[in-house]
């Protein structure tokens, strides 16, 4: 007994640092969402003598009519990222399998994949840059073709499909990779039967492709629910300006503005704290059905 | 085609900061440089700010790659035992875990950081991801795949826990470990937000900070008179242009000989057997 826990103690010890430092930034964080049900006043500190106030910061928060135009931009946008995000990497990975040189293939995938590694503040300023109304490099391309000026960035009907497609444009490589390296996977010699036995490319993709990775597509639908209430704080932040708040705010950056520019720390942590609950059942659910469906174990 | 509208906004940023200022504002800029000119690179780098982001940014990476490296060794070995081998491991990866499905928000985090006194300081970037649990998870996955009986005989030697990860798991995980380094390179490099919140003094901006106080916010309120006037000179345009493809440079560069890498990296996420 001793001497097992001797062996053991090694491993215990190895945790520690890890267990300290998650328990400093995650855990503390986690206890301070106490901030929500209190009139909190920072100079009084996180565990200082605040005044407890129930559930007034969220009674407030719903009854702003902001809010629910917040929540729905979010789900609008981060719905439609999701699926056009699954789709369009499935179906470029579909083709980009049918090519047969190879060297082509590896261009285009480093092409596209690139975009993925800048930071929404380069792709923000390469953005603004290129979609401006005022000599911005589409616009002016979509000139040639009679199309008036169009304001991507400041007009809201338009903003939240610019930030869908510019999000597209950044992870779809990312999405085709993976979707790529699970055909690779797939036994050619389904491929040799089939055309043995009279399949065209059509009738390739549609019995074996697809099947054949359609554990991978389930994984990855799946995952991505958990992210619904995540509409991506990096790229609006970076895009968004006062004249589109109406379309192109989400509670990612609602909470930042209320919160840190406006002050009110209940209030935003009230808001963020409903926001946390809704993804952990939305995350716990999808690893739930990942594990369900494709028998998907993160340990 | 696609693969093409993918990058071409990228050679136009490029090309438009290369450019002089009238052609640049004048719109005749596309994918070529008009009037080749490197002002608005000489004005870039001759801020002194331009120079301390970067090397705020290079020391963030200095530090916080490394120590991103460590813990997840350190965590990803022990969860990586059976649980009889190590008491409490399902208590410990919970633990892990949770801290992927919850968070106090932005607002606790925030004051949690500042009631530690971090801000201002380079630790404030650094500490707060230094558990990357999602590294973790894909590192304990490839530990397991190592046959046990390398275990055994490193034990059997005498060696101790401590020693086989030394000396048996890290040098036989050194592909795995690349790229999680290169992941967590990337991931510091890129950062800007944590650095425009939680460093008061933009003279402690992380470079991807500074570009975005610069680019996105055009914040130019703490410039002096005499830089007012030398910016005259170069359009708002090729400047801009010039500091987002500073900003990317170091990715462009390493991307061709790190993407594969790279590819490995989310197969080994996200397809698994």
């Amino acid at each position: 007994m001793r001497a097992k826990l001797r062996k053991e103690l090694p491993l215990h010890l190895m945790l520690v640092p890890g267990l300290v430092m998650i328990i400093l930034f995650s855990y503390v964080p986690m206890a301070g969402v106490m901030i929500a049900f209190q009139k909190f006043i920072p100079a009084k500190g996180l565990f200082g003598d605040q005044k407890w106030i129930g559930l007034d910061n969220f009674e407030y928060v719903m009854n702003l009519p902001s809010f629910t135009q917040v929540l729905w931009n979010t789900l609008f946008i981060s719905s439609l990222k999701l699926i056009l995000g699954l789709i369009i990497p499935l179906v470029f990975a579909i083709l980009l399998n049918e090519l047969t040189s190879n060297w082509i293939k590896r261009s285009v995938q480093t092409a596209i994949y690139l975009p993925y590694f800048l930071s929404w503040v380069v792709l923000g300023g390469i953005l603004i840059d290129i979609l401006s109304p005022s000599g911005g490099i589409v616009n002016e391309f979509l000139g040639w073709f009679g199309v008036s000026k169009i304001f991507f960035l400041g007009d809201n009907d338009w903003f939240p499909f610019t930030l869908i497609t510019s999000d597209v444009w950044k992870n779809f490589g990312y999405g085709t990779i993976v979707y790529l390296a699970a055909i690779t996977g797939i036994d050619p010699g389904l491929y040799e039967a089939a055309t043995i036995d009279g399949a065209n490319r059509w009738h390739k993709t549609w019995h074996i492709t697809i099947p054949g990775i359609r554990m991978v597509i389930v994984l990855l639908s799946v995952l991505s629910l958990g992210q619904l209430l995540n509409a991506g704080f990096d790229q609006v932040f970076n895009l968004y300006s006062p004249q589109v708040y109406e379309s192109g705010d989400i509670l990612d950056t609602f909470v930042y503005r209320i919160g840190l520019l406006d002050a009110q720390y209940g209030v935003a942590t009230a808001v963020g704290f409903f926001k946390s609950i809704i993804s952990l059942t939305l995350i716990s659910s999808s690893y739930f059905l990942a594990y369900r469906f494709a028998k998907y174990r993160i340990f | 085609m696609v693969s093409l509208l993918c990058i071409l906004p990228l050679i136009h940023i490029v090309a438009v900061s290369f450019s002089s200022s009238a052609a640049a504002s004048a719109g005749y800029v596309r994918l070529w440089p008009v009037d080749f000119t490197l002002a608005s690179y000489m004005y870039t780098m001759s801020r002194t700010e331009f120079w301390q982001s970067m090397l705020v940014s290079l020391t963030r990476i200095g530090i916080g790659t490394p120590l991103n490296l460590l813990l997840t060794i350190l965590v990803a070995y022990p969860l990586s035992k059976e649980s009889h081998a190590l008491r409490f491991r399902s208590v410990y990866a919970w633990a892990f875990f949770v801290t992927m499905l919850f968070n106090g928000g932005l607002i606790p985090w925030y004051t949690t950081i500042k009631e530690y006194g971090l801000l201002d300081s380079i630790w404030a970037l650094v500490l707060p991801g230094a558990v990357p649990v999602f590294s973790v998870v894909l590192l304990l996955n490839f530990f397991r795949e190592i046959p046990k009986e390398l275990e055994e005989a490193a034990l059997i030697d005498g060696a101790g826990h401590f020693r086989t990860v030394w000396s048996i798991f890290v040098p036989i995980s050194k592909p795995a470990l690349a790229t999680l380094a290169l992941f967590s390179m990337v991931e510091h490099w890129n950062s800007w937000f944590d650095g425009l919140l939680l460093m008061g003094n933009p003279a402690n901006y992380p470079l991807q900070s500074y570009i975005q106080t610069i680019v996105i916010q055009q914040n130019l309120s703490n410039m002096s008179r005499d830089a007012m006037l030398d910016l005259a000179l170069i359009s708002d345009r090729t400047l801009k242009s010039s500091q987002i493809f500073l900003g990317s440079l170091p990715i462009i560069l390493a991307y061709p000989f790190l993407q594969k890498y790279f590819v490995k990296g989310i197969v080994l996420g996200s397809v698994k057997g």
